[in-house]
C-alpha cells in the first residue's frame, strides 16, 4: 500500500509542477492544488500505514486499544488541507483580479 | 506567560482593530499595539539575559508531546526587531498609506503580519514554525493584493506562487521528517539524532529545507520573485516586507542547520557559503543596472541578504556572531530606506532615477538624515553596516575561507558604488524641472529619524551588541542548552 501511495504522491507533484510550469494561471493555479495534495498524502504515508484501532479512547476502558493509528499525522494533514484550501481560495481571486486587471488569463501577461 | 505575549498582543489587537470601523482610531490602535509588542520583546530579552533560556510549554502539554515556545538570545533579539520596525512603520502609517488600503483593513493585516513573524521566531516546533509561516504569508499576500493596478496584482501573483511554492516544500520536508523521526519537535529532534544518529534520508531533507527557506529569504537562484513583487506596494507595506520577511528564512535556516542538520556532509555548508556569495554578487551588480530607487534596494537587499548566511557556512563563533550583527543592522538600515522611498513616492509621484534629484536643497535635514542609512549599508566606516563587514571579513581570514571574504570585500566596494549613485540621484543632482513642491509630512519623517538614531545607536554600541550576537552564537553553535531548557522535567 506503501507503493502505491508513494506512487500517487509523486504523480501528483509531478502534475502540479508540470502544470505550475504553463502558461496559463488557471492551470498554474490546480497545480498548486495538486502539489497540496501531493504533500498531504506523502505526510500519510511517510507517517505509516497501518490498518488498526482508532487513536480514540473508547467508552468504558481505560485507555485506547493497543495499537492505535498515529494521530499525528492526521492532524497535521487536517491543519495543511484547511490552509491549503484557504490559500487556493486566496489564489483563485488573485487570479481573477489578475483577469479583471490584464484582460488576459496568460502568465506572460501576467508577470 | 511573557513569551506568549510578542504573539498575543498583536492577535488581540488585530481583534480589536477588525471591530473598530474609525480608520484614525486604527491608526492609534495599531500603533500601540506595536509599542506594546515592543514593550513585550524588550522584556522578553531581559528575561533571557537575565535568566537564560526562556521556556513555554503550550496549554501545559510536555515538550514532545504539545507546542513549545522557546527563546533564546537570537529569537529575543529578532522580537525586539519585529517590535521596532512594527513602531516605526505604525507611526509611518499615520501619513503613508491611502485611504483605500487603509479602509481596506491595512492596520489589522499589519498586527496579523507581525503576530506571525514573532510566532515564527518564538516556537519550538517546527510543524508550528510552518503555521505561523502560513499566517505571516497570508496577511502579506493579502497586504500586497490590496490594491488593483495591473503591475500591482500581477506582482502579487508572482510572489504568492513562489512562496506557496516555498511553504509546499517546506511541508514535504516535515512530512518526511515526521516518518523518519516520530517527532517534529526542534529540540527532541536534535537530542534524538545527537543519541541515534540521524536518519538515513537527512541529507534529502537538509536540501529541502535549505530550498524552502532559500526562497523565503532571497537566496541565489531563487530570489526572483523578489526584485519583481518588493518595488509596486507602497513603502508602508514594502519596508516590513523587506525588514522582516527575508530574516525569517534566514532565522529559520540557522535554526534548522545548527540544531538538526549538525552531520550532514561538509560539502553542504560549503554550498551555503557558494550560494550567499553569488547571491551578494548577482544582487548587488543587478542593482548597478537600476535606475529606479525602490528597484536598486530591491537587489540591494537580495545581495545583503547573502551576508547574513555567509555564517552559517563557515560556522565559527566569530562568523555567526558578524552575520547576526549584519541581520540586525540590515533589519534596521533597510526599512528605513524603504520608508525613505515612501517619501519620494509622496513628494515625486514616483521613485525612478528621472523624477528624484534636488532633495538636499530642498530638504537639507531630511537628506542627512537619510544618508545615514543609505552609507551604513553601503558600509562606510564608523556606521553600523562597516563593523559588522569587517567582523564577517575577518572571520573568513580566520577560517581559511579567502576567496569568501575577497568576495565579501568585492561587493562591499559595489555596494558603497550602488548606494553612492542611490545619493547622488536622489538628493544631490539637480531636480527634474517639474519637480513637486509638497512638503513631507511630519509622521512619515519622524519614523525615519528615530531608525537613523537606531543605526547610529548599533554603531557607537557594536562592541556590546557583538559580544550579544557572540553569546546569540554560542546558543546556536552549541545547542545542548536549548535541548535541555526544552527536554528537562519540570
Amino acid at each position: 500500500m506503501e507503493l502505491q501511495l508513494a506512487i500517487v504522491a509523486g504523480v501528483l507533484y509531478a502534475a502540479g509542477l508540470y502544470l505550475m510550469m504553463r502558461r496559463q494561471l488557471v492551470q498554474l493555479i490546480i497545480g498548486l492544488g495538486l502539489i497540496t495534495n501531493g504533500t498531504n498524502v506523502l505526510i500519510f504515508t511517510s507517517g505509516g500505514l497501518t490498518r488498526t484501532n482508532p487513536p480514540v479512547i473508547p467508552e468504558e476502558m481505560p485507555e485506547t486499544l493497543e495499537p492505535f493509528a498515529d494521530p499525528v499525522p492526521q492532524a497535521l494533514i487536517l491543519t495543511a488541507i484547511v490552509i491549503g484550501f484557504g490559500v487556493l481560495a486566496f489564489s483563485l481571486v488573485l487570479a481573477h483580479r489578475v483577469h479583471k486587471a490584464s484582460g488576459s488569463d496568460d502568465v506572460r501577461g501576467a508577470s | 506567560m511573557l513569551l506568549v505575549l510578542p504573539i498575543i498582543v498583536p492577535m488581540f489587537m488585530a481583534a480589536v482593530l477588525l471591530l473598530i470601523p474609525w480608520v484614525r482610531v486604527q491608526r492609534w490602535g495599531a500603533h500601540v499595539g506595536a509599542l506594546a509588542q515592543l514593550g513585550c520583546g524588550v522584556a522578553l530579552f531581559h528575561r533571557v539575559s537575565q535568566e537564560g533560556i526562556q521556556v513555554l510549554h503550550v496549554g501545559g502539554w510536555r515538550a514532545p508531546f504539545g507546542i513549545t515556545l522557546v527563546a533564546d538570545t537570537l529569537s529575543s533579539i529578532l522580537v525586539v526587531a519585529v517590535g521596532v520596525v512594527g513602531t516605526a512603520i505604525t507611526a509611518f502609517a499615520f501619513a503613508g498609506v491611502d485611504p483605500r488600503r487603509e479602509s481596506g483593513g491595512y492596520h489589522p493585516l499589519l498586527m496579523v503580519l507581525l503576530m506571525g513573524v514573532s510566532g515564527a521566531f518564538l516556537t519550538g516546533d517546527l510543524f508550528n514554525l510552518y503555521v505561523w509561516f502560513e499566517v505571516m504569508l497570508v496577511a502579506s499576500f493579502v497586504l500586497m493584493a490590496l490594491h488593483r493596478t495591473t503591475a500591482q496584482v500581477r506582482a502579487a501573483f508572482l510572489y504568492v506562487t513562489l512562496n506557496l511554492l516555498s511553504s509546499s516544500f517546506l511541508l514535504t520536508a516535515l512530512g518526511i521528517l515526521y516518518g523518519q523521526s516520530g517527532t517534529l519537535n526542534m529540540a527532541d529532534l536534535s537530542a534524538a539524532w545527537q543519541q541515534n544518529g540521524p536518519p538515513r534520508l537527512h541529507l534529502p531533507l537538509a536540501m529541502l529545507f535549505l530550498t524552502a527557506f532559500g526562497i523565503k529569504a532571497a537566496l541565489f537562484p531563487w530570489f526572483f520573485w523578489l526584485p519583481a513583487s518588493y518595488h509596486t506596494p507602497p513603502a508602508a507595506i514594502s519596508a516590513v516586507f523587506a525588514g522582516l520577511l527575508t530574516k525569517v528564512g534566514v532565522y529559520s535556516m540557522y535554526r534548522v542547520f545548527t540544531l538538526l542538520f549538525r552531520e550532514v556532509p561538509s560539502w553542504v555548508f560549503v554550498l551555503i557559503m557558494v550560494i550567499s556569495a553569488v547571491t551578494m554578487v548577482v544582487g548587488v551588480t543587478s542593482a548597478l543596472a537600476q535606475r529606479d530607487f525602490r528597484r536598486v534596494l530591491s537587489f540591494n537587499l537580495v545581495g545583503h541578504i547573502g551576508y547574513t548566511t555567509m555564517g552559517l557556512g563557515l560556522l565559527t563563533p566569530i562568523a555567526v556572531a558578524g552575520s547576526l550583527l549584519y541581520v540586525v543592522h540590515h533589519i534596521i538600515a533597510i526599512t528605513n530606506l524603504y520608508l525613505v522611498g515612501g517619501i519620494f513616492l509622496r513628494l515625486r509621484r514616483g521613485s525612478e532615477f528621472e523624477r528624484l534629484g534636488g532633495l538636499y536643497r530642498t530638504y537639507p535635514v531630511l537628506s542627512v538624515v537619510s544618508m545615514i542609512p543609505i552609507f551604513a549599508l553601503a558600509g562606510i566606516p564608523p556606521l553600523s553596516g562597516f563593523v559588522a563587514k569587517v567582523v564577517l571579513v575577518k572571520a573568513t581570514f580566520a577560517a581559511g575561507a579567502y576567496w569568501l571574504g575577497a568576495v565579501a570585500l568585492a561587493v562591499g566596494l559595489l555596494s558603497v558604488l550602488s548606494m553612492a549613485r542611490l545619493w547622488d540621484e536622489g538628493f544631490w543632482k539637480p531636480a527634474a524641472p517639474d519637480a513637486d513642491k509638497a512638503k513631507p509630512i511630519w509622521p512619515m519623517v519622524v519614523p525615519i529619524c528615530a531608525l537613523t538614531l537606531l543605526s547610529l545607536g548599533i554603531s557607537a554600541a557594536a562592541e556590546p551588541l557583538l559580544q550579544l550576537t557572540s553569546r546569540a552564537a554560542d546558543q546556536l553553535l552549541n545547542p545542548e542548552p536549548y535541548v535541555r531548557a526544552v527536554l528537562k522535567e519540570p
